[in-house]
């Protein structure tokens, strides 16, 4: 009842014909042809200097920024980072670069892989893509990636290729579409920095009900 | 703007992109609508805010719903949802920090992005010690961690989740929320159902589409280079997921838009609610957002206002304008707000909505204003007479037929001389020089 009131409103408005076959065509055009609109120069870099924009951008939106040479380095990196904030236990996804990892187990932190629940101290997620032009990271929802480990605990570490990083957005959504066979996923997270609020007095206060920190390991060689 | 020199080139491509969408608005609503239902979810198209409130109602007392949880939706806010749902049993908790606390106090935003812009310190610290029973705090930092803490048993208690959305994707069937708290997120991932209440003209064709006016959005809104979380979402939870909603309603609500279409409003349609009108406004700055009356403040409630409530009750909106421009040159998609106001006073005008003395006090300028000889002589003896009234105060007090105005405050006197007659002074003086 609602629908067809609406859409006759809207083709009345219009004053559509009873050949609306140009403006089909013009629709489907531009849904075929996912044309970009302008791209800003800043994102558009060669790739040696994208990272560096991207550590810059993260750096700039309060993000922490690890890096490491190899990919081998990561558990450590995790546990020594882990250990330093007095964080004593790290829930993970069940993507393959995150079940692979050899946790030393001598440190008493307490590894379990699941979806995030309340009082979660720490996750460690993968990630699909970073993003130089702000800094921001690309995650999304599948069988071995839950949302809520990006949400819910107080810190969220995240493992980053290097060679993932691309410079506009545009670029990481073709990715996205080749990766998934063009099926959108459930859930598509673009995340820059760590939650924040400046809802009491337009004071900026980190950590509002997102994690207080976003912990960025970057490996170079991957 | 200095990092993004491509500023202004974005808006001219944003504003040209919305009037194709507006061209195009139900085709694309047709192929949003057919995709979000491949994606498992349904669309629910409502006229009203009443049939709106009623398909939210409707869906909450299917799934048995107690509490709800609830994410910044200035939609909701204009469909009144709150009040409805509280009313019939299902409790909303407003998750955003401004949105609770403006809760917690029974108040409403005066801001859409920054909707507890309105309160201090000191009335947050009051409002978290009566609701929360805690000791009282002055501190923000503490402050929030209190509201994190409070909060987040309600994320995990509720049945189901509202959120609004800042843009609807054709190509995809996804909504997609932008903020800074993650509050948005917890309240869509977390419970069983998913509502997303939006309305129709925030369609946009392709991501590559969604990706221009996000450049622009936390720009205009904030000043930051990109809100902190920016998330799509595409339907229920899919075989194998281990969390997320297994039901997912995009409610979208018409409510007045559509009549937008045919007259002068159609380019208010671009708006995409990022309050830089506002944030810029000398008017809204100076009464801040509850004068304004209803849930749309500053510049751009004051042309859909009219629109949505009535030009008869909310006339006096349009009015409150200094035309200063300033709303149409940090406008994202290049609305000229000060040329849909003056199109509002000419309907107010027309339809004989202005008050007898308005259009009274009209008439008699419009007489002397058409007989230059005249109106000088009476403008110039006027500011004498009125500067020998208020003496050497400078200031009158009292005035007849002005109570409404000397009641409060004085009225400063002129100078005695008028402008014209100072400008051929000056001119004199300059000619001699």
């Amino acid at each position: 009842m609602s629908r067809a009131e609406i859409f006759n409103r809207i083709r009345t408005g219009l004053k559509v014909g009873a050949d609306d076959s140009a403006r089909r065509a013009a629709v489907e055009a531009r849904l075929n042809a996912r044309a970009r609109n302008l791209i800003p120069q800043r994102a558009q870099l060669p790739a040696e200097e994208l990272v560096q924009l991207f550590l810059n951008m993260a750096r700039e939106a309060a993000a922490e920024v690890i890096e490491i040479e190899r990919r081998e380095q990561l558990a450590a990196a995790v546990e020594h980072y882990l250990q330093a904030q007095g964080v004593g236990q790290l829930v993970s996804s069940d993507e393959e670069l995150i079940v692979a990892l050899q946790w030393s187990h001598d440190n008493g932190i307490v590894h379990e892989r699941r979806p995030a629940r309340a009082g979660d101290e720490a996750s460690l997620t993968g990630s699909f893509a970073g993003i130089a032009e702000t800094g921001t990271l690309l995650l999304y929802s599948g069988a071995e990636r839950p949302t809520t480990l990006n949400f819910l605990p107080d810190t969220h570490i995240v493992a980053l290729r290097a060679s993932t990083i691309v410079g506009p957005y545009e670029d990481a959504w073709q990715q996205l579409r080749q990766a998934t066979g063009g099926q959108m996923p459930r859930t598509v997270n673009l995340i820059t920095g760590p939650s924040r609020s400046a809802d009491i007095e337009q004071r900026l206060q980190m950590g509002a009900h997102g994690p207080r920190n976003l912990v960025i390991v970057l490996m170079h060689d991957e | 703007m200095a990092r993004l020199p491509e500023f202004d080139a974005l808006r001219d491509q944003a504003r040209d992109l919305k009037n194709h969408i507006l061209e195009h608005l139900d085709l694309y609503l047709e192929v949003f609508e057919r995709n979000v239902t491949a994606n498992g979810g349904t669309v629910h198209w409502c006229r009203t805010a009443e049939d709106a409130r009623r398909t939210i109602l409707e869906i909450c007392q299917q799934k048995e719903a107690k509490t709800v949880t609830k994410g910044k939706s200035m939609v909701s806010e204009e469909i009144a949802l709150n009040d409805y749902l509280e009313a019939n049993g299902v409790r909303p908790v407003e998750t955003d920090l401004g949105e609770y606390i403006l809760q917690l106090r029974h108040d409403h935003p005066s801001h859409i992005v920054a909707p507890a812009i309105h309160l201090t310190l000191e009335d947050v610290s009051e409002a978290f010690h009566q609701a929360h029973q805690r000791p009282k705090t002055s501190d923000p930092a503490a402050l929030m961690r209190e509201a994190r803490e409070m909060l987040r048993k309600q994320f995990v208690a509720a049945d189901v989740g509202i959120t609004g959305a800042n843009f609807l994707i054709a190509e995809t069937g996804s909504t997609i929320i932008c903020t800074n708290e993650g509050n948005g997120d917890l309240t869509q991932t977390l419970p069983k159902t998913h509502i997303v209440v939006s309305s129709i003209e925030k369609v946009v064709p392709t991501l590559e589409d969604m990706t221009l006016f996000l450049r622009l959005l936390a720009r205009s809104a904030t000043g930051q280079e990109f809100t902190v979380y920016n998330t799509l979402s595409s339907g229920p939870r899919r075989p194998g997921d281990q969390d997320g909603p297994e039901d997912y309603h995009v409610v979208l609500v018409d409510n007045g838009r559509s009549d937008m279409i045919a007259s002068e409003m159609r380019e208010m349609l671009r708006c995409i609610r990022c309050s830089a009108c506002m944030n810029h406004c000398p008017v809204y700055g100076a009464v801040g957002g509850h004068s304004y009356g209803w849930v749309y403040p500053g510049p751009m409630g004051s042309v859909l206002t009219p629109q949505m409530v009535g030009l008869d009750k909310a006339g006096l909106l349009p009015n409150a304008s200094t035309f200063c421009g300033k709303c149409e040159e940090v406008c994202p998609v290049r609305i000229p707000l000060p040329k849909l106001m003056r199109h509002w006073r000419e309907r107010e005008f027309e339809q004989h909505l202005s008050p007898a003395s308005v259009r009274g006090g009209l008439g008699v300028w419009a007489f002397f204003a058409k007989r230059p000889a005249l109106y000088r002589l009476l403008t110039a003896s006027g500011s004498r007479v009125l500067r020998l009234l208020g003496g050497k105060r400078g200031r009158l007090a009292k005035l007849p037929l002005a109570g409404g105005w000397t009641d409060h405050r004085d009225l400063p006197t002129p100078s005695g001389t008028t402008f014209m007659q100072q400008w051929q002074a000056q001119q004199k003086r300059e000619h001699r020089s």
